[in-house]
């Protein structure tokens, strides 16, 4: 479904240019749930940009559903990825109604947008109907992340892509919203790329983790891997065991 | 008073908007040297906690205890003035991100220098010798080069590790540290929590480690008070005694590597809600 080679990113020129993606291959098959992990700076969040198309400048080869993916996108090529960022206060836009915020992602990428659509949109990820007059700030953290994610589901893509979508969350909160996660991709056979810090939440997931360093995927690690604190690079090692901290101390 | 008894606070209460709020609600704790763990959610009044034992609430807070004392005095008496001498040197606050609560247009030397200044009574040069000094307790490699550095010349890791001794070269008697490391990487968490350790087992200080993590709280601190809507719920030696419904569904809400499950366990919120309005809570 995804196909990368030899992706390749640098902010500035010359003896400030700053060599944030160096390189890389990935090759994610359809329905598969990748996760990529990593400390900030590590160029993963770079590497989401680039793949839903808000860097522009990169090298290399990006394929989406077997389409080449230019530079500079045209709405086909949208419709491919959709993106759920971090924080849903940043990423809704403040003066529009969440029905609007929906219909816009829908109208933007050619698809109707009537009420009964963004109706079902907020119904799919477990809001009221009723959502769709309310203004963000009306929301809580956990529901703005729900809206967040029906805008990417309303244009249907084949694949989500997530920037750390529960690290501002509670953790209660966040496990709804995984499973939410968790059950839209089994219904509707969807291929999700992962980029965080929280090996906990990446494991649960993800079948396969890259772990991140410095511009390249050091190491690939498979969920039981995690559990078993197993890992080859003495990055992984420490990054795995730092972030095990307290789970030893089961009830 | 016992002497190694700390911090006494008998039901705290802190309300807000005229007492429509109740962010604390009656809460009892008991500290002595050692690390007591406050978990929460957000909104569970947690940090106002920590905020009302340092006494920092804004004037519309209203806080009121049958005891608030600590080393032996009511903080609910001082004077204003009395406070701001016990603030940064008798207790201090350690906050989630470096980047904030430093000054931003001041150099990391200065920072700290004036803490020595203000809190020991140094004079410039022996301000700077106890800066640099301290900077290298906390482990930062080149103290030098960090003492000349501005905050965002630095890493957040480092950054905590400088406010950390910032914070200790006064030898407070109670640390506070509210979610101390949520804003740093997950690599370098483990080194802040483990300095942090290190310089309260040494000065022999109370501290209060706040945090939403309560895997972390367990493995670090000594003691759990769990907080849940301004009251705690239970406290805790370790999470196997959890009995709380709330607690329970805080762990069990984590994802744990170690045990893989399809979906996550959501906390019952109708429980909860159900115990609340039968006064369980």
């Amino acid at each position: 479904m995804i196909e990368i080679r030899q992706l390749d990113i640098t902010y500035g020129e010359g003896e400030t240019a700053n060599h944030v993606v160096r390189g890389i291959d990935l090759s994610i098959g359809e329905g598969e749930s990748v996760g990529i992990v990593g400390e900030s700076g590590c160029g993963k969040s770079t590497v989401l940009r680039s793949l839903v198309g808000l860097e522009r400048g990169w090298r290399g080869s990006i394929q989406i559903g077997g389409r080449d993916m230019p530079q500079v996108r045209r709405i086909a090529d949208l419709r491919l990825a959709q993106m759920v960022f971090q924080d849903p206060f940043g990423s809704l836009h403040p003066r529009h109604r969440i029905g609007t915020a929906l219909s816009e992602a829908a109208r933007c990428m050619g698809l109707r947008a009537d009420p009964d659509r963004i109706a079902a949109a907020l119904e799919e990820v477990g809001l009221p109907a009723g959502f769709a007059d309310r203004f963000p700030h009306e929301l809580s953290g956990g529901q703005r992340q729900r809206v967040a994610i029906a805008r990417a589901l309303i244009v249907e893509p084949p694949v989500i892509l997530l920037d750390e979508p529960t690290s501002a969350l509670d953790v209660s909160v966040q496990a709804e919203i995984l499973n939410l996660l968790s059950d839209r991709r089994e219904e509707r056979g969807l291929t999700y790329l992962f980029v965080t810090h929280d090996l906990s939440v990446v494991s649960h997931m993800c079948d396969r983790i890259l772990v991140m360093e410095k511009g390249v995927f050091s190491e690939e690690l498979t969920a039981d891997d995690i559990g078993a604190a197993r890992a080859t690079t003495p990055y992984a090692q420490h990054l795995i065991d730092a972030s095990l901290l307290g789970h030893d101390t089961n009830p | 008073m016992q002497n190694d008894q700390i911090l006494d606070v008998c039901n705290l209460t802190v309300r807000f908007a005229n007492g429509a709020v109740r962010a604390v609600d009656g809460v009892d704790l008991s500290l002595g040297r050692g690390k007591l763990g406050i978990v929460g959610e957000s909104g569970s009044g947690k940090s106002t906690v920590g905020r009302a034992l340092m006494r920092l609430l804004p004037p519309f807070a209203s806080v009121t205890a049958d005891r608030l004392s600590f080393d032996g005095q009511d903080l609910l008496d001082l004077s204003e003035r009395r406070m701001h001498k016990l603030r940064g040197a008798r207790m201090s606050l350690i906050m989630q991100d470096p980047r904030y609560s430093l000054n931003p247009v001041k150099t990391i030397g200065i920072q700290v220098a004036e803490a020595a200044r203000l809190h020991l009574g140094h004079r410039r040069k022996e301000a700077r010798d106890a800066a640099e000094a301290i900077l290298e307790r906390v482990r930062i490699r080149e103290p030098r080069r960090v003492l000349d550095a501005y905050p965002h010349q630095i890493s957040g890791g480092m950054g905590q590790r400088v406010m950390i001794g910032m914070m200790l070269l006064a030898k407070p008697r109670l640390v506070i540290a509210d979610e101390p490391t949520s804003a740093l990487d997950v690599s370098v968490r483990g080194e802040v929590l483990d300095l942090l350790d290190e310089m309260v087992e040494q000065e022999g200080a109370a501290l209060i480690l706040i945090s939403h993590d309560i895997r972390m709280v367990s493995a670090f601190c000594e003691r759990i008070a769990v907080m849940y809507k301004g009251r705690v719920v239970e406290e805790l030696a370790h999470l196997g005694e959890a009995e709380h419904i709330y607690t329970r569904g805080l762990i069990s809400a984590m994802p744990d590597p170690r045990l893989p499950v399809r979906r996550l366990k959501v906390p019952d919120r109708a429980a909860l809600a159900k115990l609340e309005s039968e006064g369980g809570i």
